[in-house]
């Protein structure tokens, strides 16, 4: 049965690469929607997160519900989903995508296609979406957006010629996007009267009324009263209120029908009992089959995080288990390090990710936290047929019960202007890249493709390749599986004691140069102290680097004058603080900078 | 008995590395200030055995000392210090402040080489200043402290052996030896000169400790020597955590077990009928401040007190503290780190 009410609702969502426009279109639309009153209105709107705002990125998926009245006539709900456009957040684009029957694809007229567009249309075809594709940034000179429609055609092979040309910092033709949301989206299917099948693609916790679930409902209705239960961990709740995602609230409504999208507040206190991509039903009349949810992300970065202050382990353990919450693909269990006490092993996503929740734990939940080196996945075959998976380099077995190590491998394609095709490839054979092959995207633009070691490029990659295209080159890749190597355990001995948080796992070749960076990183950021410090980096037990931090010689308060002790005090007591910021090792202290540090070796 | 300080915060001429507290000298400002001092002083009904007038420049204050001396209840074996600017030394004045029971003065020398003078904003040559010490021994002072920069730019090790041989052969009893510290809120601070480096600085201070002493100045405090037993009584009573009373805009006071120090604010003084304390701290760790003060004294700090952060000994280098006679003490290596070997030794502070 269908219901009439479907045909006016629109789930849509904007996908595109990074910093060709997204977020700027979703104001102009909350803009021409009037859902955000004028004085009301700042720029990146739906990025409510410091971090997103002050790095222009957009990380979280955020939903909002729009009213717009169209050319004929009729009034329409839009539900509209930003998304993240970097490779880090994929996820966070695909579990959006399970919302929407339609997406709006923006591509930036001056710069044409990038390895995100490609990417994420991909991810979006591949739910069924209707793509619409809108070319934007024509108030730019450099725009030249009959090249990037064909572009769009030839690539991707979706229809472009009558795509929407506008600027949506501008404000123009906005419109035409309204009404090719209207025109070419399909409305919802699902019937009001089906049992409850409602899949959550985020959740958040909010201190007064829970954990918050962000629902697509597929089938069925819901309402205030009703008691639901999570179909893969079975627990039940009454629903204490339902409602829509305001732009800048949430907004309580009587019920939602299935092909809407809102939220379910219902006094859930326990985070491990609602997962993104569950299915949502109702109690007594429950579903048959859940909905068939999301592919698991895995992680693929690993890193140790550890609270500088020992006694703040538990409020990290509950900094993870919110950010968990609204975060699907962040993995983390319980270890501890010898160096730096109890703490977690978490998965990332990628290193921006990486960077992201470290970020998040020190602001949101104000906690000082230390950082591993960030580690892949490696698979080692032991010598008594056993294979282990390490994710922590502490745990990488002695080399001689070691048959063969494979490290992960992706394949990675970089799309560039064609005068830096000479650079792209010096980077990536330092990388240790396979070169696959070569296309030519237009005229100007070519598309490489290569095999890389992971390892390789979750370090500082991007950046190299930034560095070395002007920033015109994107990339982005793909998991393909482990692949035979060379590894070593690289080991950081300071004043002759292995600092294990410091240990990683390289390939032998590099093992020289990574040794010497590293200890040169680490005479630059470990203060001098009252001792004379040597830093060693050791393979096996073989050092094969060496460097030496000089005896502190001069830090004295020489006048204490008038007998004003009180500057002294204070001199100490920032010492003190100081002090907390440091992690002792002996009789070594090493800034938690140190550990960061370590992490960005620059490879020119 | 207590100490006294009375700040004098008045100077002809800013010094560039200097951020202690004063404002440019006036005659009429010199006397209400006086005034205010002696005011002030009526509401405590102390007796000291050491009164201090630092500043600034206190000896532009010379003219109303004698009535602030008289103000007081002084032993009679009492040390009572001037600071000097060598400019102002003249005869006349110095006699003023004898008379008035003055017994010891401190010279802001600084340094034996005119350019090094200049290069900190100095107004005298080193000859003046040679000659203002002269005078004042000519006078009747027999305990006059004079002040050395160690670390200041265009120093080296051959201009340090001048000035300390220079300084030694002049008819003194103490010197001060301080390393120049950039403040934020100085001349220096702001565009800061080109100074020896941490090792340079370093190597000069363990230069100047080594040529002090073979001149017979004995190290008794980080920056401080003395010939003949003369160490400063009053500076003694700040390290070994003696009650001192201060009074003046930006004054320092550890008294009646509480620290305070009144604003630094010359309006505020003159006018306030009583000068207002600011505390600083009310329950000034006695452990705590007893080690940090201690430790700056080559006496040391005796064994119920280093006993309790000797956790902390371990981590610091051996060839930077000694124990002798059950006194835990730094060397003048240790000295030169002493923020660092403080700091850790109290973080190792356990309670009984």
């Amino acid at each position: 049965m269908e219901e009439k009410y479907l045909d006016k609702i629109r789930n849509f969502c904007i996908i595109a690469h990074i910093d060709h426009g997204k977020s700027t279109l979703a104001d102009r639309i909350l803009e021409q929607t009037e859902t955000v009153a004028k004085r009301d209105m700042e720029e990146q709107l739906l990025d409510n997160m410091d971090i997103e705002r002050e790095r222009g990125i957009t990380i979280k998926a955020r939903a909002v519900r729009l009213k717009y009245k169209a050319d004929d006539g009729e009034e329409y709900i839009f539900n509209l989903i930003d998304t993240p456009g970097h490779v880090d957040f994929n996820y966070e684009v695909s579990r959006s995508l399970v919302a929407c029957e339609g997406a709006i694809l923006i591509v930036d007229s001056s710069q044409g296609i990038e390895a995100q567009t490609l990417a994420n249309t991909y991810l979006a075809v591949e739910n069924d979406l209707e793509v619409v594709p809108v070319v934007n940034k024509i108030d730019l000179p450099s725009a030249h957006p009959e090249e990037v429609k064909e572009e769009i055609e030839n690539v991707i092979g979706i229809e472009a010629m009558d795509a929407p040309e506008i600027s949506a910092k501008m404000g123009t033709n906005i419109h035409a996007v309204m009404e090719e949301i209207v025109r070419r989206i399909p409305a919802p299917k699902g019937g009001a009267d089906a049992p409850l099948k409602a899949l959550i693609f985020d959740s958040y916790y909010d201190s007064y009324k829970g954990v918050i679930v962000y629902v697509r409902v597929k089938e069925g209705t819901v309402k205030a009263g009703d008691r639901i239960r999570m179909m893969a961990s079975n627990a039940e709740f009454t629903t204490v209120e339902v409602g829509y995602m305001g732009a800048t609230e949430l907004v309580p409504c009587s019920e939602l029908k299935a092909g809407e999208v809102g939220y379910i507040a219902a006094s859930i206190k326990s985070i491990g009992d609602t997962k993104v991509g569950d299915t949502v039903t109702n109690a007594a009349k429950p579903a048959a089959e859940p909905l068939s949810g999301y592919r698991e992300v895995n992680p693929m970065v690993f890193s140790g995080i550890y609270p500088a202050d020992g006694a703040k382990y538990p409020d990290l353990r509950d900094a993870l288990d919110k950010l968990q919450l609204n975060d699907a693909s962040l993995s983390f269990e319980p270890e501890s390090s010898v160096a730096l006490g109890f703490g977690f092993r978490c998965g990332f996503l990628g290193l921006l990710h990486m960077d992201v929740v470290q970020e998040r734990i020190e602001r949101e939940y104000n906690l000082d936290i230390i950082t591993t080196a960030p580690s892949v996945v490696y698979k080692i075959e032991m010598t008594d047929g056993t294979v282990k998976m390490i994710d922590n380099p502490t745990n990488f077995p002695d080399t001689t019960l070691i048959a063969q190590a494979m490290e992960p491998m992706v394949n990675a394609h970089v799309y560039a202007p064609s005068d830096y095709v000479g650079n792209i490839m010096e980077l990536c054979q330092n990388r240790r890249g396979v070169f696959k092959d070569m296309q030519y995207i237009d005229a100007k633009r070519v598309d490489l493709h290569y095999e890389l070691p992971l390892n390789e490029i979750v370090y500082d990659f991007f950046d190299a390749l930034k560095s070395r295209t002007r920033g015109y080159a994107s990339y982005d890749y793909e998991m393909m599986g482990f692949a035979p190597s060379k590894l070593v355990k690289l080991d950081i001995m300071l004043n002759g004691e292995v600092i294990d948080a410091l240990s990683f796992i390289v390939h032998a070749d590099k093992a020289y140069e990574r040794a010497r960076k590293m200890a040169e990183k680490l005479k630059e950021h470990i203060p001098r102290q009252l001792f004379e410090i040597p830093i060693q980096a050791c393979v096996g037990g073989k050092i094969i680097a060496r460097e030496t931090i000089k005896a502190l010689r001069k830090d004295v308060l020489a006048k204490c004058y008038g007998g004003d002790i009180t500057r002294k005090k204070k001199l100490l007591e920032k010492q003190k603080e100081g002090k907390k910021r440091m992690r002792q090792f002996g009789t070594v202290e090493v800034p938690q900078e140190a550990f960061m540090a370590v992490l960005k070796l620059d490879d020119e | 008995m207590i100490g006294l300080y009375v700040h004098v915060p008045f100077c002809r001429k800013k010094c560039p590395y200097c951020d202690f507290y004063s404002v440019g000298f006036r005659e009429d400002l010199a006397e209400q200030y006086a005034d205010a001092v002696i005011r002030n002083l009526r509401f405590y009904n102390e007796a000291y055995d050491t009164v201090y007038f630092g500043g600034g420049t206190p000896i532009l204050l010379a003219r109303h000392i004698p009535r602030i001396l008289a103000e007081c209840r002084i032993s009679a074996r009492a040390e009572i210090t001037v600071e000097c600017n060598p400019f102002e030394m003249d005869a006349e004045t110095l006699n003023v402040l004898r008379a008035a029971g003055v017994n010891r003065l401190s010279v802001g020398v600084q340094a034996a080489v005119d350019t090094e003078l200049k290069t900190l904003g100095r107004t005298h040559t080193f000859k003046q200043a040679e000659r203002a010490v002269i005078t004042a021994h000519e006078v009747g002072f027999d305990d006059i402290s004079v002040d050395i920069m160690l670390g200041i730019p265009e120093q080296d090790l051959n201009s340090l052996i001048y000035t300390t041989e220079r300084l030694c052969a002049l008819p003194i009893t103490h010197i001060s030896a301080y390393l120049l510290k950039i403040e934020p809120n100085t001349v220096f601070g702001k565009k800061p000169p080109v100074l020896p480096d941490d090792d340079e600085s370093a190597e000069l201070y363990l230069a100047a400790v080594k040529l002090l002493k073979d001149n017979a100045f004995e190290q008794y405090e980080i920056s401080n020597f003395a010939r003949d037993g003369m160490a400063s009584r009053h500076n003694l009573k700040y390290w070994r955590r003696e009650e001192y009373l201060g009074i003046g805009a930006a004054a320092h006071s550890f008294y009646k077990g509480k620290r305070f120090a009144i604003a630094r604010d010359l309006r505020e003084f003159i006018e306030s009928p009583r000068q207002i304390e600011a505390v600083t701290d009310d329950y000034p760790d006695e452990t705590e401040e007893k080690i940090m003060l201690g430790l700056r004294l080559s006496e040391g700090i005796p064994k119920e007190l280093w006993e309790r952060v000797q956790g902390g000994l371990p981590l610091i280098p051996e060839q930077y503290y000694k124990i002798e006679n059950e006194r835990l003490s730094l060397t003048a290596e240790g000295f030169l780190v002493s923020n660092g070997i403080i700091s850790t030794l109290l973080a190792h502070l356990e309670d009984i």
